[in-house]
Formats: C-alpha cells, structure tokens, sequence
C-alpha cells in the first residue's frame, strides 16, 4: 500500500519546551494509524501541524507524494483532511442540521444536507435525529455530530484527538465499529490516544512519541499492552536512594472505598479508591493525565465540596466533611498542580502569599487583623531555607520564576510543621536544580515523619524519592507496590489499566 | 476591504497606567466634550467655564459640590467592597430607595418626635433597607446561582415602584394638595447641616469615616485579604480556604448599606420628606464613581467630587446655555467609555492588518 501522509523533520519548539523534533513518518493509505505517547510528548502539536493550525518550524508534509504547503484549517480541508477535536465546538442551541450547515465550505441547501447527512447516518449506524437541538444530545452523540460533520466535507483523512475520553465502554464499542466501516470504505485515520489497549484493539500501525521525538513507528500486531506501555515510557529503573525496608508501623491517613457519581462527561469518575499512608511514608501516585488525578485532588482538598461515596481518614478522624480550612488546620499541607493563580496570586506580594496558606493560624492574626510582622519574618525564613532566588518578600509571586515560585510554596507548606503533604506534579516545568532540590527537600521531610502523598505523572520522580506506588487508570487506583519490587514490564501492564 | 483586528494579553502591563489612566480618561472627556460644545455652535472655551469652574466658584457652589458628591462617594465606597470581590451589584439605586423608604418611615412614624436618638434610629434603619434589598441578589445568586447584575438591577425597579406606592398610598401628606410626597420630617429626623444657610452636612462626615475605615479593611485586615484573593484568583480563594458564598453576602450586604445609608442621607437631608424622585440616579452614576477611584477609597472620593461636578455643571448649563441638563450624562458616560477604553488598551495589544 500507499503512503497517504508523509512527515519529514518536522521540527516545532515552544519559548522552553521541543514539542516535536525531528519527526518523520508515514501514515499508509487507508489504515487507522495511532499516535501514542504521554501528556507533552508532542502528539497534538504534530496532528495540528498536519491540520494548519500550528505553523511547523521547519519540515514538510507530504501527501499522496505531493510536497503539501498547509497554511490553515480551510487549506487541510481543501487536500481532504479533517480533524474531531477533543472539545466539540458546537452551538448548543442550534439543531444538529443547522450545526453541521455551519461546517460547510460549500453552499448547499438545509434540505440537500439534511438528505446528504441522513445517508451518511444510515450507511455507518450514527442515531441522530437531525432536527433535535445539540443541548439534548448525550456526549457520544455531540461526537457523532462532530464526525459526520467532518464526513460532509468528503475528507481523506480524519484524525481524532483522543475521541474515547469523553465516551462509556458501550459508546466505544460502536465508535470503533463506524470507525473500521469507514476505514473499509477508503478513509484513513490518525488517532491520539495514551490508552494501550484501545490502540491494540483498534489500530493497524502505531507510531510512538516520547519528548517530541518519535521512538518508533510498528504495526500493533504483535504488541501487546505491556510491551507497547514499556516502548512509550521508554523507562530504566533508577536507582532508589532512600532506605526501602523500613517498618512503617503507625497509619496516619486512610481513604476507604472512595467513588464518585458525576454526570460531568469532561470529570473521571473514580471507582473505589483504597489507600493506606503510614507515618514517613512518601507515596507516589502515578498514571497518565486525565486519569481522575484532578478529581482524586478535588476531593483530598475538597474546595468544591465534591460528591463522593466512601470514607476519609486523617488519624482515625473521619474528615470527610471537613473543609479546606479545617483540613488545614489539622495540619494537612497542600501543594497544587498550578502554581499561579491557585496556589499562589500572581499579583500578590510572596509575604502575602505567605498569608494564602496559612490564614488559618491564630499567630499569624491579631483578631480581625493580618499580623504582618510575623508574616514577613515566616516569608525570610522561607527564602532563606528553601533557596529561593528573590530580592525581598515584598516581590510578587509572578515574577518568579517557576521553580523558584515552586521552592517557595512547598517551603511555605513545610515550614508550618505539617503531618500529612499532599503534592500534585511538584516538579513540573521547573529547572533541574530546583528540581533536585525538591526531591531531596520531601525525601529528608519524611525521615522527619511527616508523611507525604504524591500525585505525579514523572515516573522516574516517584521511583526515585516514594516508598511505594499506586497507578491511577481511569478512576481506579491499583494496589499499591513497594518501589523495590518494581520491574517496568509490571509498571507499564499498570499504566494500560491491567490490574485487578 | 476586510480589517482583522487581532487583540492579544499583555505580559506585563503596567500599574502606573492602571492609576494614571483616570486622568487620561478625564482629559479624552474634555476633548470630545469641547467638540460637543463645539457642534452645538458654542464657544468650548466659555462653556467649560459654565460647566465646571462656576459651579464652584462661590460657597454656595462648593456646599453643592459636597452635598452631590456625599451619597456618590457613600455608594461608590460600598460598592467597591462587592466589585473588588468581582461580584456586580448593579442595583445601589434600589437599595438607595429602599434605605429612604426603610428610614423615612421611621421618621414619619415617629413624626412628633424631638429626641435626639430619632436622627439615629432612622440612620439606622436607613443603612438596614438597604442591606436587606441587597440581601435578596444575595440569596439568589448562593442558593440558585442567577445572575447578580440581572437580579440587582430589575429589584431597584421593584423598590420605586414600593416608594412609589407609599407616597401616594398611606404615606401621602394628607395637607399636600394631592401631591405624591409624605409629610416632612419632623426637625429632630433631619439630618444637621455643616454651616447655616448651605445645604452640605454631617453625611460628609459619614463619607470620610467610611472611605478610612474601607482602606484599613482592604489592607490590613482578613476580610479585606480575602475580598482581594477573590477578585484576583477563584481558585486562590478556594485553596486558601475562604467560602466564596459567604464573601458575596458580605459584600452585598457592606453595599447595601452604604447605600441605604446614602438614600437616607438625600431624604433626611437636602429633600426633608419622601417623594418620588429621591435621586437623581446616584445609585447607577456610584458604579462610574466606584471605577473611575480604581475601586481605591481615597481614589472613590476625588471622583465623587469630579463626577458631582458634572451633575452641578448640568444644572449651570441647562441654565445658562440652554442644553439639556442631559449633557451631565454624556459627560458621565464619556468617562466610563474612556476609562474603560484606556483599561483595555493598558490590558492587552491591538494589532491590526
């Protein structure tokens, strides 16, 4: 066969970050071709280049052998491309008809397209009813629009951009069918995704990225979900550092039977959650992005009062009704995902950002009023202790640098004594040498006794400074493993979900 | 010909414009202003003369000027309490009538009175009408999540419609040939004025005390910390710990008040009784007022006294140059329009190709 897509060097970097480098491959005619690979290694950046939506830094694209110069959307749709997007642009109000007339390049009549539509929705299985309004619609079949949307246009190649992350095991189920029906009838399509089994399922080759390079290009045929888990993490265990055979005895927090019921089809919902943390222990919990980590924090935090079924335990004290601030005052330490404008204001000074976390104690207030003095005092100490590159603590939280920023809140946490720290990606995106200095920080924080939860999607940061690891796979948490015991054949069967 | 006009956040944008750019939202208004003046075939020159310098170029100009600005400032004060926290109180003018209505009628209620705890009873129970109508946006946006700007602001109607009801209901002067107004105050529900003869008083005194009491809530106190988490960052807020559904009560109620209290100033004061046309829009021009101050309390008062003074201009111009005292509004709404243009401009990058 043919090839239809040809990339060669492609080559696009961000202020910072690689997002592809050196990218060359074909994509066959007529095939389903995966790309597969974690959150960052550069997946969506490549399929956005081959649709005009980012400009490639240098590279070419070829299709069907033709050199193919693609400045924006509309010139991808003209050489037959089309692309499903993970988030659906489509107007609630307006009728499935009226939506997909908006698609159009051509002018065609409502009535055309609603028969042309209505043939496309027979011939491949879609039930949707052309006249209901979009808000009605369930999430599987807004995608339905979105596809047959793209169908309208004739296209050559589709690419879908992890089209089963919003959809039930029922709803996938089908998807593949339509999807392989069109595939017989001449469509080829590129689908993201990072879950392994869906792309052995599904797909013919599968092409995988790893930090914007690609690591190989196979057919999926003699994969399976461990190797192909082993080739995208692309990992070697390194050396654990710490004591492993310690006793921990003494439990400090506990959650039991943890799940959640959200109708929100962009939430995970999570599937009885059991976790055990011993006193000094720092346990890692992995798992790629969109896994239900941000719900799983959502509730540990709980600042939206999130439903849940199931039972928090913080030393035998059942918290699960308490607020942040409650939580807080039982000294249990948070440190978030984003770091501005969450767990610090850009726009605030460091000693006021000092504040944020620690309003809940009585020191730092005189009454009703802030005790600035005291706070100043904690914000050099701060600075001082945790290394953190600032002139004063009057500078505002934006203008460090992020792993300045990071060292500086995770200092903040420490620095109030804490029992318990829970950490979500405490090194992404900062510099090796804060980096460094953080794991070191957490790992002698535990030897103090203060136990410690993290929430990473880094492996090689949770094997090197946690005693034990759990993946999270679709709302569900695998029991956990001590890091000795870990081999990687284990770890990537985990990170595909197969676990009991 | 097609021009894309491409809007993109600036990086860094500058705080020093953030406070300077009032000033050249004020000077864009005389400007355009003069080019107002100019279209009507006056002289911009000599109307700027009428329109802002002799207002206040006697005593009795100057007292105007303070007992125009008073209830701005009050409400503008108030205001800011729930704009800092980004939650949009449209509806101060409501509450202003509410505060009259609430306060008033402890006035005529006790309309024999001469104890001097009258005076502030009625301050009181002014300040209560108002947070009570406020509470109801309050109520609304916690328990349902509508809209406070939509809510706030279709109560103000309800409320004139109540005020309207009591002057020509059970309210009505019985000696008032007929007229929509109630009895006047009796002298002890009269609020004492600063120097005989003029009509400014106490209320400024008010308005002082309340601008200093703001600035020391917004920067050194928890409530105020966590009015600016939350108008900074939601998410901050909830990381912090802080209860986004009891910050809007406050501040609605904080509003409310000043309000109330800037309502029953206006009757107690200049008017003496209750009738229909309390104010002439205080409670709307207070939102202009709130934002041209840059929502900061010392900011708030030089802007009441800027905006009262086209309020005063109005009245000289309509008198002496025979335009319509709507010319005030113009000039109010030219402010907002700069004020908010110049912010964008500050905020974010214009390109066009």
């Amino acid at each position: 066969m043919q090839s239809i897509v040809e990339f060669k060097n492609i080559f696009k970097s961000y202020p910072g970050v690689i997002a592809n480098d050196d990218v060359s491959f074909n994509i066959e005619e007529q095939s389903i071709h995966a790309i597969l690979g974690e959150n960052g290694a550069g997946k969506s950046t490549l399929v956005k280049i081959l649709y005009g939506h980012v400009k490639p830094d240098s590279g070419e694209i070829l299709i069907n052998s033709d050199l193919a110069i693609i400045n924006s959307p509309s010139t991808a749709k003209n050489l037959g491309i089309n692309m499903v997007f993970q988030h659906f642009s489509l107007f609630e109000s307006l009728t499935v008809a009226e939506n997909l007339i908006l698609g159009m390049n051509e002018n065609i009549s409502l009535t055309k397209l609603k028969d042309k539509s209505k043939t496309i929705c027979d011939k491949y299985g879609f039930n949707l009813n052309l006249n209901s309004p979009i808000s009605s619609l369930s999430v599987g079949q807004r995608q339905s629009v979105e596809i047959v949307r793209s169908l309208l246009n004739n296209p050559k190649i589709l690419i879908m951009d992890e089209p089963t992350s919003v959809l039930t095991p029922d709803e996938i189920s089908k998807l593949f069918k339509i999807i392989k029906n069109l595939v017989k009838d001449g469509l080829t399509v590129i689908f993201i995704s990072h879950k392994l089994e869906e792309i052995i399922n599904l797909s013919d080759y599968v092409t995988i990225m790893r930090n914007g390079k690609v690591v190989s290009t196979i057919s999926t045929q003699n994969e399976n979900p461990e190797t192909l888990g082993y080739k995208m993490l692309g990992y070697k265990v390194s050396e654990v550092k710490h004591e492993s055979n310690i006793n921990f005895s003494q439990e400090i927090f506990n959650i039991k039977n943890l799940s959640t019921q959200s109708k929100d089809p962009f939430t995970i919902n999570l599937n009885k959650i059991d976790l055990s943390l011993k006193k000094g222990q720092i346990f890692g919990i992995a798992g790629v992005a969109g896994n239900g980590q941000k719900e799983l924090m959502e509730i540990l935090l709980n600042e939206n009062d999130y439903e849940f079924s199931g039972d928090i335990f913080f030393k035998d004290l059942n918290i699960n009704n308490l607020s942040t601030f409650q939580r807080k005052s039982l000294s249990i330490s948070y440190v978030t995902e984003e770091r501005l404008g969450h767990s610090a204001v850009p726009e605030m000074s460091l000693s006021e950002n000092i504040f944020l976390s620690m309003n809940h104690k009585s020191e730092f207030k005189k009454g009703d009023f802030i005790n600035f003095e005291k706070i100043n005092s904690y914000a050099s100490d701060v600075i001082k202790n945790f290394n953190v590159d600032t002139p004063s603590y009057h500078v505002k939280a934006g203008k460090l640098s992020g792993g300045n920023l990071q060292k500086f809140i995770i200092g903040r946490e420490i620095m109030s004594n804490p029992q318990l720290l829970i950490l979500s990606q405490p090194t992404w995106g900062i510099d090796a040498g804060s980096e460094a200095f953080i794991k070191k920080t957490i790992v002698e924080l535990s030897q103090k006794g203060v136990s410690i939860i993290i929430i990473s999607h880094d492996l090689d940061e949770l094997l090197e400074v946690c005693h034990q690891i759990s993946v999270l796979y679709e709302g569900s948490l695998s029991n956990p493993l001590n890091v000795e015991d870990i081999n990687i054949a284990k770890l990537g069967k985990y990170m595909g979900g197969l676990f009991d | 010909m097609v021009f894309l006009i491409r809007v993109q956040l600036r990086e860094d944008y500058s705080n020093l414009i953030f406070y300077l750019s009032p000033l050249v939202a004020v000077a864009l208004t005389l400007f355009f202003g003069s080019f107002i003046f100019f279209i009507l075939d006056l002289s911009p020159i000599e109307s700027f003369k009428i329109f802002f310098i002799s207002p206040i170029s006697n005593s009795y100009g100057i007292s105007e000027l303070f007992v125009k600005a008073t209830p701005l400032a009050i409400i503008a004060l108030g205001l800011s309490y729930c704009f800092k926290n980004n939650i949009y109180n449209i509806g101060a003018e409501g509450q202003l009538t509410m505060g009259a209505i609430f306060g008033g009628g402890i006035g005529l209620l006790f309309n024999d009175s001469t104890s001097v705890f009258l005076l502030p009873l009625m301050i009181l129970f002014g300040a209560i009408g108002g947070a009570f109508w406020a509470t109801i946006p309050a109520i609304l946006k916690t328990k349902f999540n509508t809209n406070e700007i939509l809510t706030s602001l279709m109560l103000t109607y309800v409320a004139l419609f109540i005020l309207d009801y009591f002057v020509v209901g059970p309210w009505k002067d019985p000696a008032g040939y007929g007229l929509p107004k109630s009895m006047p105050f009796p002298d002890a529900g009269r609020l004492p004025v600063l120097i005989d003869g003029l009509r400014v008083h106490i209320g400024v005194y008010f308005a002082l005390i309340i601008c200093l009491l703001t600035y020391i809530i917004f920067n050194k106190t928890l409530f105020g910390f966590k009015l600016r988490v939350t108008g900074l960052s939601s998410k901050a807020s909830q990381y912090a710990g802080f209860k986004y559904k009891n910050l809007i009560f406050y501040t609605f109620i904080i509003s409310g008040a000043s309000a109330g209290l800037a309502g029953l100033f206006e009757v107690s004061g200049p008017i003496g009784l209750l009738y229909r046309d309390i104010s002439p829009n205080y409670g709307f021009t207070a939102i202009i007022v709130a934002f041209l101050g840059r929502l900061n309390p010392f900011g708030i008062i030089l802007s009441s006294l800027l905006i009262a003074l086209t309020y005063l201009g109005a009245e000289d111009a309509q008198l002496f140059l025979k335009i319509p005292s709507a010319v005030g509004f113009v000039f109010q709404g030219l402010v907002l329009f700069f004020l908010l243009g110049t912010d964008f401009l500050n905020k974010y990058k214009v390109f066009i190709k």
